[in-house]
């Protein structure tokens, strides 16, 4: 069991508001990830839910039970630092062992516990050494380790995987995601890389400036963002933004900014009828740039290239639309020189739009 | 469509950069550089001015002061030679025989209670409060004062007759009679060790504090969450992490106190009846009260054994140390 409800749940550090009425539910055996920027409040709220910062405002449940004033050891939650935090004078086996110890389990069962973790991680080699003598991935692995030996009813990440190199991530991520799987524990995971959010979380949380933005699966919030800043957080390249008005012809709603003209397929045209003839931000991904189609086409235009830059499997180019910059992935089997001018193709159905004042998403 | 397009400018300029040959860029070095670039010349090189110093102002006093506890040198007479007639005469002397003791005493009994107020102060002064910083810098003062001064002002305070101690005690109802401070052994040793303690606590508090602020807040962190209460979170992560400081902070303060001089000089100069002395007290009314330099000498060199016992010991334990 490990139901985790939050609700309106506030953290002020003097006049600094660190977390403001978070609402949330991470339901039994669910991964959620807390997204977000640095200072947007996302590990303050793993820091509350832990019970290592006081809650100024709202409650924290665990299956029912107020954790507010429940001391950390008594809310049967581990927590994996971004650090690892692990004790640098005690061997791999001590580190792991150190919580059922405090909690007086027999010796032998210690023994059989820690031994049965490491093997689930394959650090069963290591349990004489300390954690000096260890790689990043190693200790990551104690400290992994050291969680799930306690068998609580949540773990809560704290970035775990930002001081390992790149290469060693990918490979832990999985490999944390096969653990997920198998171990099917409630999980809080708070990282700033949208890469591990979107292939790691059931759902992931976009936070900023203390407030959750939105909530969704990982395709929910990439396809529907609920406002620009969450548009722009997430994919990358990030989303192109560009100052547009809206305009009506033959009843069919466009988007029309400095260089180009985008036509909205009129079955997700809802919201936008109300703007008519006013300012809003149009956005489009860079994915939804498609090469080719005639200039003087609905949703063509022309644009000349500032920039190649090759990523291996994909090719981004920063162009120039009269004026507009916009970045458009195309793909790695065709080659570009600087200065051409190509023509691109909006997909109707993939445009965004966003209310000018208030960002928030119109389309 | 060729592909991505280079620069030119930067082009010719790398080619420009790779085809010059690297003396165009520095000259080439003389016999005497070429040497200074080995490192074990440089090195030593560097490390002669200091060494010279040594030798000078240490090695060779050391050495001269050897060859004097082995005479009968008294000042102003030329001393002949008596091997370690000097170390023999000392272990059938009843008064250095009670210095061993005192000495013994005193540096256990001053560096344990400097070890446990100094740990107990670091960690008070670690917490947030406010004027925490003012406190900082407050505790140090007794550190900063010269020891004889301060000493002067512990005699004082000591004193049979109008000492503030004695009198501030009776007032408050905690004794009936003055208490004789320095007259008698085992309370003139405490008094001793008290101000002691009192004048090098802030070496320890001061050290210690650093210590426990390089300890990562993420272990006790993690600590917390594994169910260590305040009294096993000190055992399990404070410790551990100021291990390295506490011990050398222990080994000088074993040091320092076992060599002290100034304190127990102004305050009961080995007295009463040569009863408090410890080694330097000793070795300084030998040498200049007395005027037996050999013996004097003699007296401060039975030290050198004990304190490379302890020093070594403790330097061996932290290199086998694998954490």
């Amino acid at each position: 069991m490990g139901e985790l409800v939050l609700e309106k749940l506030g953290k002020n550090f003097g006049n600094v508001v660190a977390v403001k009425d978070v609402d949330l539910t991470v339901h039994d055996q669910e991964f959620v990830v807390l997204l977000g920027p640095s200072g947007c409040g996302k590990s303050t709220t793993l820091r509350l839910i832990a019970g290592l910062e006081e809650v100024t405002a709202g409650d924290i449940f665990m299956d029912g039970r107020r954790l507010n004033d429940v001391l950390p050891r008594d809310r049967d939650i581990a927590m994996v630092f971004q650090n690892y935090a692990l004790y640098p004078h005690k061997t791999v086996f001590a580190n792991m062992g150190f919580a059922l110890k405090l909690r007086r389990v027999p010796k032998d069962q210690i023994v059989k516990r820690v031994k049965e973790v490491a093997n689930i991680l394959g650090i069963d080699d290591l349990m004489e050494r300390f954690p000096k003598e260890l790689s990043g991935g190693q200790r990551q692995r104690v400290a992994l380790g050291r969680a799930i030996v306690r068998n609580p009813r949540a773990f809560l990440f704290d970035e775990p995987l930002s001081n390992l190199d790149a290469m060693l991530r990918v490979q832990m991520r999985v490999e944390l995601l096969k653990l997920h799987n198998q171990l099917n524990a409630t999980s809080v995971y708070v990282t700033h890389d949208q890469i591990e959010a979107m292939t790691m979380g059931d759902r992931i949380v976009v936070m900023l400036d203390a407030v959750i933005q939105q909530v969704g699966t990982p395709m929910e919030v990439y396809k529907k963002p609920i406002n620009q800043f969450v548009a722009g957080f997430i994919g990358s390249p990030s989303m192109n933004f560009a100052p547009a008005k809206v305009g009506s012809a033959d009843g069919k709603l466009s988007l029309e900014g400095q260089g180009f003209k985008a036509f909205v397929s009129s079955g997700c045209a809802n919201g936008l009828g109300s703007y008519v003839g006013r300012d809003v931000t149009f956005g489009v991904r860079p994915e939804d740039l498609e090469l080719g189609g005639d200039a003087g086409m609905d949703n063509t235009f022309e644009a000349k290239i500032e920039l190649v830059e090759p990523v291996g499997s994909d090719i981004f180019l920063e162009l120039d639309v009269s004026g507009t910059p916009l970045t458009a992935r195309v793909n790695a089997n065709l080659s570009f020189s600087e200065g051409e001018k190509i023509t691109f193709t909006v997909n109707p159905n993939r445009v965004h739009a966003f209310d000018v004042d208030t960002g928030i998403a119109i389309l | 469509m060729a592909g991505i397009a280079e620069p030119r400018e930067i082009t010719e300029q790398t080619k420009e950069l790779r085809q010059a040959p690297a003396e165009d860029h520095f000259p080439p070095l003389g016999p005497l550089a070429r040497r200074l670039e080995r490192p074990e010349v440089l090195g030593y090189l560097m490390v002669a001015p200091a060494l010279l110093l040594l030798i000078v102002l240490l090695g060779y006093p050391f050495i001269q002061a050897v060859w004097l506890t082995m005479l009968d040198k008294r000042v102003g007479v030329e001393g002949n030679f008596i091997g370690l007639g000097n170390y023999i005469d000392l272990w059938s002397d009843q008064v250095y025989r009670w210095t061993v003791m005192n000495t013994m005493i005193f540096t256990a009994v001053s560096v344990v209670c400097k070890v446990v107020f100094g740990l107990t102060g670091a960690l008070i002064l670690n917490q947030a409060f406010r004027m925490k910083n003012f406190f900082r810098g407050f505790i140090l003062l007794p550190w900063i004062i010269p020891s004889v001064l301060s000493a002067l002002v512990w005699l004082w305070m000591y004193d049979d007759t109008f000492g503030v101690i004695s009198r501030t005690l009776i007032a408050f109802g905690l004794i009936e009679e003055k208490i004789l401070w320095l007259s008698q052994w085992g309370i003139a040793l405490t008094s001793i060790i008290i101000v002691n303690v009192w004048r090098t606590m802030p070496f320890f508090i001061v050290s210690l504090l650093a210590a426990l602020q390089t300890v990562p807040k993420d272990q006790y962190e993690a600590a917390e969450i594994d169910g260590a209460n305040l009294l096993s979170q000190f055992w399990n992560v404070t410790l551990p992490n100021i291990k390295h400081v506490l011990i050398i902070v222990t080994l000088f303060g074993t040091i320092w106190t076992m060599s002290d001089f100034n304190i127990i000089f102004v305050l009961t100069s080995g007295g009463p009846a040569n009863s408090t002395h410890v080694f330097s007290t000793l070795a300084y009314q030998y040498a200049l009260g007395a005027g037996k330099l050999g013996e004097g000498i003699a007296v401060s060199f039975t030290m050198f054994p004990l304190l490379f016992v302890i020093i070594f010991y403790r330097l061996y334990r932290m290199r086998r140390d694998p954490t």
